[in-house]
């Protein structure tokens, strides 16, 4: 285990500490502590900017369970590292943030921290490790934590609720991609993603291909929050807002991206892939990016804006799978490198903005929308913070979400020139789809600022006395937001840094050995059809703000009955109600009923094999001759059988039922069995008279002489099982391929056993280890006749007294 | 029971005659049955229903005071004796429950025969009596 190793350990190992931190060392808020294991974490992963840069990779195994092939294989490329670096970056300032968004002496702040490690750790363990089975356990880490902390406040329904929601569906798209792992290991033999690359070729043409790349796409569509999985995301924002920042904004729903991302070189140069995926992503992001207009919740708002902006991303990196078709011109894979800007720019400007609201909810007591207004003079900080978060949401110039946008115009304008995947017919709908989504955008962004910032300020429906945030509050908001508008100006410092090595990662066969993915980003094109485009957003998105009042109805067009929220429930209720009715259904509780089950069960068993294995077969070969004896005897049998069966009164039953057991007796004595038949008289009587006991004793109320009712079922299946056992018996007497082991008893009883009585040397000589249980169970019987008869006595006892 | 006590002289004289010519035949079965049917089963049956006949001429006070054994024990050290006999094997390392026999010239029997597997069955006899005898006078208290 080396030092790496121990960097994705170490937030776990910490964790360990905090719940003391948390209780011995009470005058320091416990997030001061564990602030400093990110920060170290990011100036440890900071200087591997350098090694991935020039194209190297680290990789190193620690053997945890070798014989399986699963290792936790620590593997280092641009791509990880990139995350890696957003996790840690993030995470540092996302608990200095809520050092001071939580309070010392209401919250409990050792768990918040332990969960908030928690999942720092698995998230950098998902995005380190080269062992798709190591990734899925911190994966589900992930999604465990996040559980932990969405119901952090765990006295509310609201947060119990979003908790249980993100974990159902998170987990269900977290097994698929379970499913999906496996699948790969069954074409490669390998759990090691550098080792599926490298037998693309052996995986493109093997059958599991479309289930694995849908199986893995369901984990990461879940995660991720895509249509139609990202129901969980805005129930997830009833979390404490610095979770709703680091996760649900920052990481974690970009740990779907991530799988997106890493299993490209695996998957992409399929023709399905770049439909699903650019299309689902391009659908989510209009989907998300519509309805983030009517929301009134600031954080409902900005979790649609997620679901919307990480749509985006995902149809860019579904775009850019025609880089493997054509070669590595940066005519196509300005989408990959679209995306992974963006994806830097959205932790950026989503973080911020989170951070931002967490503010206004904090000094003022609300997230609605409805009631805020006018804070631009009272919280002069937090407006510039918001200000230059939703321009750049928007996609506004100075600002670095203009630049990605641009990019994604770019790569969506140029699907329209693919004559691949029959592109040609439907091209079109890319680029429009997307400036569709741009304007929605727009609208919400302008609405977040404008409706919480401007306007009156309407002090009488707030619960507090609006006020600047604490500086420590404003410190990490505004770190982001300076990276914001410095990338615009300067965005080449990530080009060749971090932009360059993660697409040499995600399309790793592109490039020969000394090449480079050209990355440079500029500010200004020239007047082409993305700047027209954004200006047509800017000035249809400002139409559409300003007149958003007239327009709002079309929402009601939608039926409140067919929303995805309301299928889930449904859904889930269905699932608890039927499941609970079919139990209800077949437990009934009745004996009877249970032993019918068996009963058919058998007979469908048993009667099935005999059909379909043609296991029945009968010969005369070496029957006895019958005897009248045995004719009487068996007539005798039949009939006191049927008494039993048919008799009115329990007595005649039971006695029908001695002459059978006694019948049998005679039976062993024609058929030559002295030491049965002698036990069997016994025994015999011994039954009876416990039966005669029993029926003695029965309660007086019930003691209504009924006769048995007839069932139709029960005679049905009775005479089924009578059937199946006589046929089992003809046919496995018929087939005796062996001789009986019988010869050896009768010949070396009086010589081994010193004795002439076969039988008894057998069952306690040749045999005796039987016999020794068998007594044993007897003394159980015993024993426990005498336990259930005093311990009841005793009870009566007391309750009489 | 709360009904008077009838005269049951003709039962219990019967009784005192038949129990033990039952008792006797209990016995033979058990030590003839190595070589001929019966044995300790079927024995321990026998012996009980001797009892069991005792029982129902007189009642379960005087047989206790007749008999002053708790059957569980006997069932218990029927169970011991049994599993002892296998373990006994060890000493001469044979497997467990091994038996082995050898005939002997006894004072007043003569030539007889031994045989460890006899030791075997008087565990099943006892543990068949002190069961059959633990249910039956269980039961039979309860009232």
């Amino acid at each position: 285990m080396q030092l790496l190793h121990f960097a994705i350990l170490s937030p776990f190992l910490f964790a360990f500490i905090i719940p003391f931190l948390a209780k011995y060392a009470k005058r320091v808020h416990t997030g001061w502590f564990v602030l400093i294991l990110p920060v170290l974490l990011f100036i440890y992963f900071l200087p591997m900017i350098r090694m991935t840069q020039s194209g190297e990779t680290l990789r190193s195994v620690f053997e945890w369970i070798p014989s399986l092939g699963i290792n936790f294989t620590v593997y280092i490329d641009g791509l990880g590292l990139l995350f890696a670096l957003l996790i840690t970056g993030i995470g540092s300032l996302v608990t200095l943030y809520s050092i001071f968004y939580l309070s010392k002496e209401k919250e409990q702040l050792g768990p918040f921290y332990v969960y908030l490690l928690m999942f720092m750790g698995a998230m950098l363990g998902v995005v380190l490790v080269d062992n798709v089975m190591v990734l899925y356990m911190f994966w589900e880490l992930t999604s465990l934590s996040s559980f932990l902390l969405i119901g952090y406040w765990y006295k509310r329904e609201k947060s119990r609720y979003g908790a249980a929601k993100s974990l159902l569906i998170t987990v269900s798209g977290g097994l698929c991609m379970l499913g999906g792992f496996i699948l790969l290991y069954l074409i490669t033999d390998s759990f090691s993603i550098r080792e599926m690359i490298h037998q693309v070729q052996l995986i493109a043409g093997h059958d599991l291909f479309i289930p694995a790349m849908i199986l893995i796409l369901l984990g990461a569509f879940t995660k991720s929050a895509q249509f139609p999985f990202y129901i969980w995301l805005p129930d997830a924002m009833e979390a404490p807002t610095p979770v709703s920042a680091y996760l649900h904004s920052a990481t974690m729903v970009k740990a779907g991206i991530y799988v997106i991302a890493r299993f490209s070189p695996i998957f992409a140069f399929s023709a399905q892939w770049f439909w699903i995926v650019s299309l689902v992503g391009l659908f989510t992001m209009v989907w998300g990016s519509f309805h983030a207009v009517k929301q009134t919740d600031l954080k409902s708002i900005l979790a649609f804006s997620t679901v919307s902006q990480l749509g985006m991303v995902i149809s860019m990196l579904g775009v850019s799978a025609a880089a493997l078709h054509y070669g590595h011109q940066e005519y196509y894979t300005v989408a990959a490198m679209a995306a992974i800007f963006h994806l830097i720019n959205h932790a950026t400007f989503k973080g911020s903005l989170f951070m931002a609201v967490g503010i206004i909810d904090h000094e003022t007591g609300t997230r609605d929308i409805r009631k805020l207004g006018g804070l631009m003079a009272i919280m002069p900080i937090t407006f510039t913070i918001s200000l230059i978060g939703t321009f750049s949401m928007a996609g506004l110039p100075p600002f670095n979400g203009f630049l990605s946008k641009e990019m994604f115009f770019t790569s969506m304008l140029r699907v329209t020139h693919f004559d691949l995947f029959n592109v040609q017919t439907w091209g079109a709908l890319f680029p429009v789809l997307a400036w569709v989504g741009s304007v929605f955008t727009f609208i919400y962004s302008m609405k977040l600022l404008f409706k919480t910032f401007r306007g009156s300020y309407k002090p009488e429906q707030l619960e507090k006395q609006a006020h600047e945030a604490p500086i420590g509050m404003l410190v990490s908001p505004v770190i982001l937001v300076a990276f914001a508008v410095s990338l615009f100006f300067f965005p080449n410092i990530l080009s060749y840094s971090l932009i360059e090595p993660a697409m040499n990662s995600i399309y790793p066969t592109l490039l020969d050995s000394h090449e480079k993915f050209h990355v440079h980003i500029s500010q200004w094109h020239g007047l082409n059809t993305e700047v027209l485009m954004t200006a047509g957003i800017i000035v249809i998105g400002t139409i559409g703000y300003l007149t958003m009042n007239k327009w709002k109805g079309i929402y009601k067009l939608f039926p409140s009955k067919l929303t995805l929220n309301r299928l889930y429930d449904k859904l889930v209720t269905l699932m608890e109600k039927g499941s609970y009715r079919v139990t209800k259904q077949y437990m009934t509780g009745f004996l009877r009923d249970y032993l019918l089950y068996i009963f058919a069960g058998f007979i469908i068993l048993m009667g099935g094999a005999f059909v379909i294995k043609g296991g029945f077969s009968f010969t005369t070969e070496g029957m006895a001759k019958i005897g009248v004896y045995e004719i009487i005897l068996t007539l005798v049998m039949i009939s006191a059988t049927a008494a039993t069966v048919f008799a009115r009164s329990r007595l005649t039953a039971i006695i029908s039922l001695g002459v059978v057991g006694y019948t049998l007796a005679l039976f062993f004595v024609i058929f030559r069995a002295p030491d049965l038949a002698l036990t069997q008289l016994v025994i015999e009587t011994i039954s009876v008279a416990l039966f005669l006991l029993c029926f003695y004793h029965l309660p007086k109320l019930r003691l209504k002489k009924k006769t048995r009712t007839f069932r139709m079922t029960n005679f049905i299946i009775s005479l089924g099982v009578g059937i199946i056992v006589t046929l089992l018996g003809i046919a496995s007497s018929s087939q005796r391929t062996k001789d009986s082991i019988a010869s050896f008893f009768t010949k070396h009883s009086h010589d081994l056993g010193g004795g002439d009585n076969v039988v008894n040397v057998i069952l306690v000589d040749f045999r005796g280890f039987d016999t020794m249980f068998e007594i044993t169970v007897l003394t159980i019987a015993a024993l426990g006749i005498y336990s259930m008869i005093k311990t009841k006595v005793k009870e009566e006892g007391k309750s009489g007294e | 029971m709360n009904e008077q006590k009838t005269n049951d002289i003709i039962l219990q004289t019967v009784t005192k005659l038949v129990s033990f010519i039952i008792l006797l035949f209990s016995f033979y079965l058990f030590l003839s049955g190595h070589n001929a049917p019966g044995g300790g089963f079927v024995g321990g049956l026998i012996t009980s229903s001797s009892i069991v006949l005792l029982l129902l001429a007189y009642d379960l006070k005087t047989v206790r005071s007749i008999l002053p054994v708790n059957f569980i024990y006997v069932a218990g050290v029927g169970l011991l004796l049994a599993v002892l006999t296998g373990v006994g094997s060890f000493v001469f390392g044979a497997p467990f429950l091994t038996h082995t026999f050898g005939y002997f010239q006894l004072p007043i029997l003569g030539k007889t025969e031994l045989a460890t597997a006899t030791i075997f069955d008087l565990g099943v006899y006892l543990v068949v009596v002190g069961i059959t005898m633990t249910i039956i006078q269980t039961i039979g208290e309860e009232e």
